[in-house]
């Protein structure tokens, strides 16, 4: 028997193309993503690539809402994989629809296919006669697996892919339509609201629920261990029965949190893994100086705007779950394991949330109300977490400290490079390899254990994420100290370790150019071979007017960054400029990207804006504070993050690869933004700041 | 304002975009949820219960306040304006009009506190600098980081209203 061929992207785990398409008589098709919309923009562009491959227009393209009694699985929608996996596969998917289709309108017309051409899901014969898609659609048209043996288009026909199309919810979005989990509204429907720990760990002792039940409304009180919640027929009754609670509940707290400094890690059990060796004896022998230098970063809130929010219902022994979860499938799993009821007796249907930025509050939110509507079959629950319990709950990236260490030689090359990494693991999501990683499932009077932390494993890779350096380097050695037992937990926030590991690259490659006398960008260059890295570089430096060894006049100044995300997703390269004054401002920055073939370019802009701005925020900004007993940050005073006033201008160019594979983009810009903004606080005032954030503090501590 | 015998409710009139509702609720309730559960107003979104991001700003007698802190009360009588009340996808306000023309959202949850923070501006102020733009919007918070598609998309509508 022949191995079957390897499919692209998820199309490999998800072979049948009508798991992916059905083409309707009514002139319409429905495609079934498995991946869904964080704000990115995901859906769009996949309707782009139906719409390309397919040849019919965009209108046409209905989109089913990721559900797991019908879409495909594609895990979760994270690390800029969407393109990669999900788009690829419809692509691909897309393509044989359209071969099949025009082999069964050559079989109905009597013709050879070379006679046939498409024009939005009419097919024509050059002799005359024609017959559309929606004529030729029948149920078993696409019950079938898909053979890869069809190419899709050749770029130089791409008409869709490639163009601006607009995101097609944002006139509903900007209009208030009900547009997110948070407006869902079931017949019957009632409110929950759960009553988290004072802090982590914390076990309930003693609650007095008539006290509870006295708040008007109160349908239910549902306690399990120390999981508390309460359900009301209306919203704000659910909040008086909260914060009554709140007042009224006994627990027993203990320290469990380290000093609230990242350098608790350097103390802790760590797994040491060396991940990259190079070995060079001549060119190590030519080494003539030798810096080193430690970089940190606290832990970091996704902080979304919109705190997490889901709907359960249950009855007869099974749940609907509606949740904006990135991953509907592993949520099942360990929703499963909670709820104590196998999978298939629990459908998980996706509506989209505010923007995650990574593993937030969602998956917890989603169990919170199933665990609630448990208690009230046939009544739908709403559960909507308070700000204080986003802040409060929600998993953070993890802290890190980054040593580097480098030698040069006479002529300013780097001969030697050692990077090594402290960190927690980057994912803690639902489905680990053990236990059950959703947060109100360790509450319960019969708590299940949280999975073993996990760390994504290279290439990718998790706190080692872009810690091996896509410069060229004779002599380097590179390794991961993995300090599992996390005592805050921590999960994935977008880009990973990415942020922290070209933060400290970066930074010390502008201390090294300094050391060297070169100037950052043709320093860059001279460790550079990979092409479209340096095409990234070169253009940023060209549109941000990049002037050589031009220091900054000690208020103003500029500093680039540099990565390809993961050493094998999208290339950016950053220009920050900063100004000092009572703070540190980013006024502008200046960004080049290559994603290989871009299927939106302004959806692709915003992307890279966005991650810019919001890395600035995180770099300047953020720091998730606590004490020995838990959180303190529970609102936006405690945690503030970059406002209009204080958002840089940023300006993108892009750098189309019709010839290379789309990649993804919405984590590129982290890192070289991060680096960038640390490197023209340096060229401002000569000041290497290399704790994050960089406050008013920070700086006048540098100066002193 | 009606106080109703047999329990904490009262009874209040509010008049939304136009048109007058009566709701039975108890007076401290915030408007947020009147709007978005009695009157099912989905627009106006929670962010913090706080009045510290804006997602839930709409207008009450034509200025901008954080309905998530405004109790029912405060509000009975008044003209409230939401999200709604300015257009739908069908019909959008110059505002709307521009966010879809700038692309300024990722997420979108907090566009509807921004286009009435917008609304409130541009009634006082037809011609903003983008300094004044900015300023206005101190108190809404963007996590994705659309600010400056926002920015533009306000100027936008500015230049298209006074046209």
């Amino acid at each position: 028997m022949n191995t079957p061929r390897k499919l692209p992207g998820s199309l490999e785990t998800n072979r049948r193309l009508d798991r992916w398409l059905r083409i309707n008589r009514d002139g319409t098709v429905t495609v079934f993503p498995g991946k869904v919309e964080i704000g990115q923009g995901i859906l769009t562009a996949l309707r782009q690539i139906v719409a390309e491959e397919l040849e019919v227009s965009l209108d046409r393209i209905r989109l089913a809402p990721a559900d797991t009694s019908y879409s495909p699985d594609e895990g979760i929608t994270s690390g800029s994989r969407s393109i990669q996996e999900g788009g690829v596969a419809l692509l691909q998917a897309a393509a044989e629809a359209r071969d099949l289709l025009l082999a069964r309108a050559a079989r109905r017309l009597g013709v050879s296919l070379e006679q046939l051409s498409v024009s939005d899901g009419v097919v024509t014969a050059r002799s005359g006669g024609g017959v559309t898609y929606w004529e030729l659609a029948a149920e078993d048209l696409l019950a079938r697996e898909a053979s890869g043996d069809v190419p899709p288009k050749p770029a130089a026909r791409h008409a869709v892919i490639g163009t601006s199309v607009p995101r097609h919810d944002i006139p509903a979005k900007v209009t208030g339509a009900p547009a997110y989990v948070q407006d869902l509204e079931l017949p019957g429907m009632l409110h929950g609201r759960i009553v988290r720990p004072p802090s982590p760990g914390a076990r309930l002792t003693g609650i007095d629920e008539a006290q509870v039940r006295e708040v008007p409304g109160v349908i239910a009180v549902v306690r399990d261990g120390s999981f508390l919640g309460v359900i009301t027929e209306r919203e704000e009754q659910a909040i008086r029965a909260l914060n009554r609670c709140r007042r009224i509940a006994q627990w027993r707290e203990s320290a469990t949190l380290p000093e609230p400094d990242p350098r608790y890690l350097l103390r802790a059990d760590a797994k040491t893994e060396m991940i990259s060796e190079k070995s060079d004896g001549a060119a190590q022998s030519r080494a003539v100086k030798s810096l080193e230098a430690e970089y940190t970063r606290p832990h970091i809130a996704h902080a979304s705007l919109g705190p997490s929010c889901a709907v359960a219902q249950y009855g007869d022994g099974r749940y609907t779950v509606w949740t904006h979860s990135q991953g509907i499938f592993p949520l099942r799993r360990d929703l499963s394991k909670v709820l104590g009821v196998p999978e298939d007796g629990i459908v998980v249907i996706h509506v989209e949330g505010a923007g995650c930025y990574g593993h937030n509050g969602a998956d917890d939110a989603a169990c919170d109300a199933a665990l609630l509507a448990r208690a009230v079959p046939g009544r739908p629950v709403r559960v909507q977490w308070m700000r204080e319990d986003e802040f409060g709950w929600e998993p953070f990236g993890s802290a890190m400290v980054v040593r580097m260490r480098a030698q040069l030689d006479g002529e300013g090359r780097v001969v030697n490079w050692m990077h090594d990494l402290w960190s927690h693991g980057h994912s803690t999501r639902p489905a680990g390899k053990d236990g059950a990683n959703l947060l109100a499932g360790w509450y319960l009077e019969k708590p299940l254990a949280a999975a073993t932390p996990g760390n994504p494993p290279l290439p990718g890779g998790g706190s080692h994420r872009n810690a091996i350096p896509l410069y060229e380097f004779p002599n380097q050695r590179i390794t991961n100290h993995l300090v599992l037992n996390a005592p805050l937990r921590t999960s994935a926030l977008r880009s990973l370790g990415g942020h922290v590991n070209v933060f400290a690259i970066e930074s010390f490659l502008d201390e090294l150019a300094a050391a060297a006398g070169a100037d950052p960008v043709e320093f860059r260059l001279r460790h550079l071979k990979d092409r479209r890295a340096r095409a990234v570089i070169e253009a940023v430096a060209a549109k941000a007017g990049w002037r050589k060894s031009v220091q900054g006049d000690g208020t103003r100044g500029r500093g680039i960054g540099f990565a390809r995300y993961k050493n094998l997703g999208c290339y950016v390269a950053v220009i920050a400029e900063v100004e000092i004054g009572n703070e540190i401002a980013v006024k502008r920055a200046w960004a080049a990207a290559d994603a290989g073939l871009v299927i939106n370019p302004d959806g692709l802009v915003n992307q890279i804006e966005g991650g810019i701005i919001q890395t600035v925020s995180w770099t300047l900004k953020e720091r998730v504070q606590y004490d020995r007993n838990g959180v303190t940050p529970r609102n936006w005073e405690d945690y503030p993050i970059l406002t209009f006033e204080e958002a840089p201008a940023v300006d993108v160019t892009l750098i189309n690869r019709p010839d290379e594979p789309p990649l993804g983009a919405g984590e590129g810009a982290q890192g070289p933004t991060a680096g960038a903004v640390a490197n023209a606080i340096f060229n401002a005032m000569g000041v290497r700041l290399r704790d994050m954030p960089f406050t008013r503090d920070r700086v006048v501590a540098a100066l002193a | 304002m009606a106080r109703r015998a047999e329990d904490d409710t009262v009874s209040a009139t509010l008049i939304v975009n136009g048109k007058r509702h009566e709701v039975v609720v108890e007076p401290e309730t915030p408007l947020l949820y009147v709007l978005r559960n009695d009157l099912k107003l989905k627009g106006t979104r929670f962010g913090c219960g706080l009045g510290q991001c804006g997602a839930c700003t709409v207008l009450v007698d034509g200025k901008p306040v954080q309905s998530c802190d405004l109790p029912v009360s405060a509000a009975a009588g008044k003209a409230v304006t939401t999200i709604e009340g300015l257009g739908d996808a069908a019909r959008p306000h110059p505002l709307q009009r521009a966010f879809t023309a700038e692309q300024a959202a990722q997420c979108g949850y907090c566009a509807s506190g921004i286009i009435m923070t917008a609304k409130a501006l541009l009634d006082v102020n037809p011609h903003p600098t983008e300094a004044q733009i900015r300023s206005a919007l101190k108190g809404n918070l963007c996590r994705c980081g659309t600010h400056q598609r926002i920015v533009r998309a306000i100027a936008r509508a500015a230049e298209e209203m006074s046209r």
